[in-house]
């Protein structure tokens, strides 16, 4: 499937992109990351949380919608 | 629980204090009310290596920002009893000094202001994702995180 995949803050600069088309043809976000992080080696040791359908999902998860969004440590307030 | 609609909480750049002014004139018609309660965000100048944070640029993922920012409104709604409560955070750049964050809580006593305005700023803090680039006065950045 073709997923669009959305960076920020901190990690849209280090795979500098804040999104993209990405062909995924396994299951779950843990595999999604495991091949995010071969495409950007950077994006692995970083802190951040995986949002599906507006709401932070754990790894595990099996993938549902057609966006994904990596989120960075939250500084609202 | 009313259903109530999904209010629009960012604004673009700085919360002014006249727009605050105002929210508390507009209350003025709510007669029931006996206590408003008020918290202020202020960017604060952070000092980091002999640097000094000059603004934030803050950025959110808003679709999900909305969503959270109803949700935590709902539950706040469920769990005190409120006459009123508004929220708004700032979007884009906030230089230090300035206000970018404003929630504003009304009830018909004390009590409840109180409590509902530290669990919406905690609330808010912890769950919404909204991201802060603190640019120093060189111009390099730092990404701020809630502590």
């Amino acid at each position: 499937m073709n997923l669009t995949i959305k960076y920020y803050g901190l990690l849209a600069e280090a795979v500098q992109r804040q999104e993209e088309l990405f062909w995924f043809s396994q299951d779950s976000i843990e595999e999604l990351l495991e091949a995010l992080y071969a495409k950007y080696p950077p994006l692995e040791g970083m802190d951040f949380q995986v949002a599906q359908n507006n709401k932070i999902v754990p790894t595990e998860t099996i993938i549902t919608g057609t966006e994904i969004v990596l989120l960075p440590p939250f500084a609202g307030g | 629980m009313k259903d109530r609609k999904p209010k629009s909480v960012f604004i673009e750049g700085p919360i002014s204090s006249e727009f605050i002014g105002d929210s508390i004139a507009k209350h003025q018609s709510k007669t029931t009310i006996g206590a408003h309660n008020i918290f202020l965000g202020q960017v604060r100048a952070d000092t980091l290596e002999g640097k000094t944070v000059k603004m934030i640029n803050y950025s959110s993922y808003e679709e999900m920002a909305n969503v959270t920012f109803h949700e935590i409104r709902e539950a706040a709604f469920a769990k005190f009893d409120l006459s009123c409560m508004h929220i708004y955070h700032s979007l884009g750049g906030v230089k230090a000094g300035e206000i970018c964050m404003f929630i504003f809580v009304s009830a018909t006593r004390r009590k409840e202001v109180f409590q509902a305005i530290e669990y919406l700023v905690n609330e808010i803090k912890e769950k919404v994702p909204i991201f802060g680039k603190e640019i120093f006065e060189d111009t390099s950045h730092q990404w701020k995180v809630n502590s």
